[in-house]
């Protein structure tokens, strides 16, 4: 029987977590002089305030589901994708070039292309690690680190060299004209009142929307998910009812991939419209804190994520009006990933506690 | 390539392999202990910033080291806390440490000197200086060895030297001393250790310690002795190429020496791209040189160079049995 109800380890926990992670990032706000409600009212403004504001959120959010979602699935399979930042760069390798050469005719038809190659690049890049750890036991931790870096290079590699646009920056040229994704601009446009004026939240939205649903039905309702978690539960449990380890750490690593590659539809399809060095600004490691605050379920992921692009634009309208830097927001998030991944039986053990000692009350 | 700029490369060498060698010992008592710590990046940061602001502040680069050593052991107590008291996940603790320290620096570099995330420049005192070894100018002359004397050996700063004594050290501390004795144990069989009667808790606190005051002097190294001051994310992932020098090694003290000394050798051949075109004839990637000893790690991983067999208990928080 277990201790504690359902809905305090799903909703209790993290919530106190969060709350931790905003007490302590308030306090730091007060170390550095600054008022830290009045930074909080700036942040719901400017992120949520305008429809500029959740323009650039939703933007933010759509990475941060693509990216939590990928650190999810190998979660469930009880493995720790720390290389979606790297598998995410690949992924935009494969959109620039599948954008760049393929002349493509409709932006529908160049978004289910550019999907498919940064899905199968991303795919491709966890793949290494997956193998390694599947048939050589190599730590996928130590070998998914290393692979950010060498995606880094490999990048840089392709962006100085083949890739390059003519001028100094490492930079992909362009992408043509018939690749450009509807923003929520082009799509809430209603002739005098413009909706998301100058925001860069685009149709990606709905696919990172779907790819939450189609997850969610992979793990809870067909019998790869099923496997997927229990082997998660129990490796040894797994093997003797027949579930092939080495396939399911293959499989979930190349989903895990995939999501993650998928973000660059968003920010380098979407947004950017060219490949550029460092397309992708930490947001494969920010799936973690949202993986984890999600309880890798595709629903609190989506949550998780909202929050995330909230703080990320929040954060930048900080940065611009107040003296508070950017990289508040970086506290913010190993606070939420220390609360509510590390440090998560300092919460748990307590309520616990609490939870059973009511019980008995009751008896 | 002749000998003076031979000489010049090791030299370079050994500087770029020295924070390398402080952060790889200190993971390799952690890890030995059989606690994980991808967070050896994160406390470098950390220990790097303050030791860079104390100094600027005070003028003395020893209150630097000291506040250095403190705010990469406040992060240790943090990793300690979370993975060995709390039992939660090791690596999930050292990312969020990584990110603690990338963050905190900035912010309150920023708060502090308003340099843009910046310490201001160190000079002086506020910094490591070279130490000329006894003899080194009368000797100059002599040939071959009096230039690798002067030139290789002599003019380091006192925490190179210090990071080359500590890996005799560590080998003592871990294969002749008890201490070491039950600290291997703890990383392959906690169990045992508690059976014996020894504290699984206390003995891996004191691992992650002693990593923290290690990752402290690799931080202050950085800013006070490398280079003077500090910058945004000046460990530049030297904390995760220590950990794959680590690997490189196999968790052992000697074999750590060299690898960070072919990990630094590689560091200073990016920096010296006419060098390398010079002796191999054609134009070598720096990207590529940078990212060598990530990719060396991955083929050591994958076992077809030997196979590295991390401590048998690394990961796994202790409960005692009830």
């Amino acid at each position: 029987m277990d201790v504690m109800p359902k809905w305090a380890d799903v909703i209790l926990i993290p919530l106190i977590s969060i709350l931790l992670a905003a007490i302590l990032s308030a306090l730091v706000i007060l170390a550095i002089g600054e008022n830290p409600w009045e930074a909080l009212k700036l942040m719901v403004d400017g992120a949520l305030g305008s429809t500029y504001g959740w323009g650039y959120t939703l933007y933010y959010a759509t990475n941060f589901i693509f990216t939590g979602l990928a650190v999810s699935i190998a979660f469930h399979a009880r493995m720790f994708n720390i290389g979606g930042e790297g598998q995410a760069l690949i992924g935009g390798l494969g959109v620039a070039i599948i954008c760049l050469f393929i002349p493509w005719p409709h932006w529908s038809l160049a978004l289910l292309g550019a999907t498919i190659g940064a899905a199968i690049f991303g795919a491709a890049w966890a793949a290494i690690p997956a193998f390694l750890q599947a048939k050589r036991g190599s730590h996928i931790v130590i070998t998914t680190i290393m692979f950010n870096f060498i995606a880094a290079a490999v990048l840089n590699y392709f962006l100085i060299g083949a890739l390059k646009a003519p001028g100094m920056e490492p930079a992909t040229p362009k992408f043509p004209e018939a690749t450009h994704l509807p923003s929520f601009q082009d799509m809430f446009n209603f002739g005098e009142t413009t909706f998301f004026r100058g925001a860069p939240a685009n149709i990606t939205f709905f696919v990172a929307l779907a790819a939450c649903v189609a997850l969610w039905a992979l793990i809870w309702k067909t019998r790869l998910g099923y496997e997927i978690r229990s082997f998660g539960h129990s490796e040894t449990a797994a093997k003797y009812a027949g579930i092939s380890p080495t396939k399911i750490i293959m499989v979930a690593m190349l989903i895990s991939g995939a999501l993650a590659g998928m973000m660059a539809i968003n920010n380098v399809q979407g947004e950017a419209e060219r490949l550029v060095l460092n397309a992708v600004e930490g947001a494969g490691f920010i799936g973690i804190a949202v993986a984890l605050m999600g309880r890798s379920h595709p629903f609190g992921v989506l949550l998780a994520a909202l929050l995330f692009g909230f703080l990320y634009q929040g954060g930048a309208e900080l940065a611009l009006w107040t003296s508070i830097p950017r990289e508040l927001i970086i506290v913010i998030q190993a606070l939420v990933i220390l609360f509510t991944g590390a440090l998560d039986n300092m919460v748990r053990m307590p309520l616990e506690r609490l939870f059973l000692s009511m019980r008995r009350a009751k008896q | 390539m002749d000998f003076a700029t031979l000489l010049q490369m090791l030299d370079a060498t050994l500087r770029l392999a020295t924070p390398l060698l402080l952060a790889c010992l200190a993971g390799l008592f952690s890890e030995r202990a059989g606690i994980f710590d991808i967070g050896l990046e994160g406390k470098m940061l950390a220990a790097a910033f303050l030791s860079a602001a104390i100094a600027a502040v005070s003028g003395s680069v020893w209150l630097g080291l000291f506040a250095g050593i403190g705010a990469s052991m406040m992060l240790s107590v943090v990793h300690g806390l979370a993975s060995i008291t709390f039992r939660g996940n090791q690596l999930i603790s050292g990312v969020a440490i990584n990110f603690l320290a990338a963050g905190l620096t900035v912010v309150i570099a920023q708060s502090w000197f308003r340099q843009g995330g910046r310490t201001p420049q160190l000079t002086g005192d506020a910094r490591f200086n070279p130490i000329d070894l006894p003899f080194a100018e009368a000797l100059q002359n002599v040939p071959i060895l009096g230039p690798i004397y002067y030139e290789l050996i002599s003019g380091h700063t006192i925490l190179v030297y210090v990071a080359l004594l500590m890996v005799p050290l560590t080998w003592w501390i871990l294969f002749r001393t008890r201490f070491g004795l039950r600290l291997r144990a703890v990383g392959e069989n906690p169990a045992a250790v508690d059976t014996a009667g020894v504290s699984v808790i206390w003995l891996r606190f004191a691992a992650v310690g002693i990593c923290g005051i290690l990752c402290g002097i690799a931080g202050a190294y950085l800013a006070t002795a490398l280079q003077a001051g500090f910058v945004k994310d000046m460990s530049a992932g030297r904390g995760f190429i220590a950990l794959a020098a680590l690997i490189f090694a196999k968790w052992r003290p000697w074999y750590a020496l060299y690898a960070c000394l072919l990990f630094g050798f590689l560091q200073a051949m990016s920096l010296r791209p006419d060098v390398i075109e010079n002796v191999v004839g054609f134009q070598v990637n720096g990207q590529f040189l940078d990212v060598l000893p990530y990719i060396l790690t991955v083929v050591i991983l994958a076992g077809f160079v030997g196979k590295a067999i991390p401590p048998r208990a690394g990961g796994e928080p202790y409960v005692k049995e009830r």
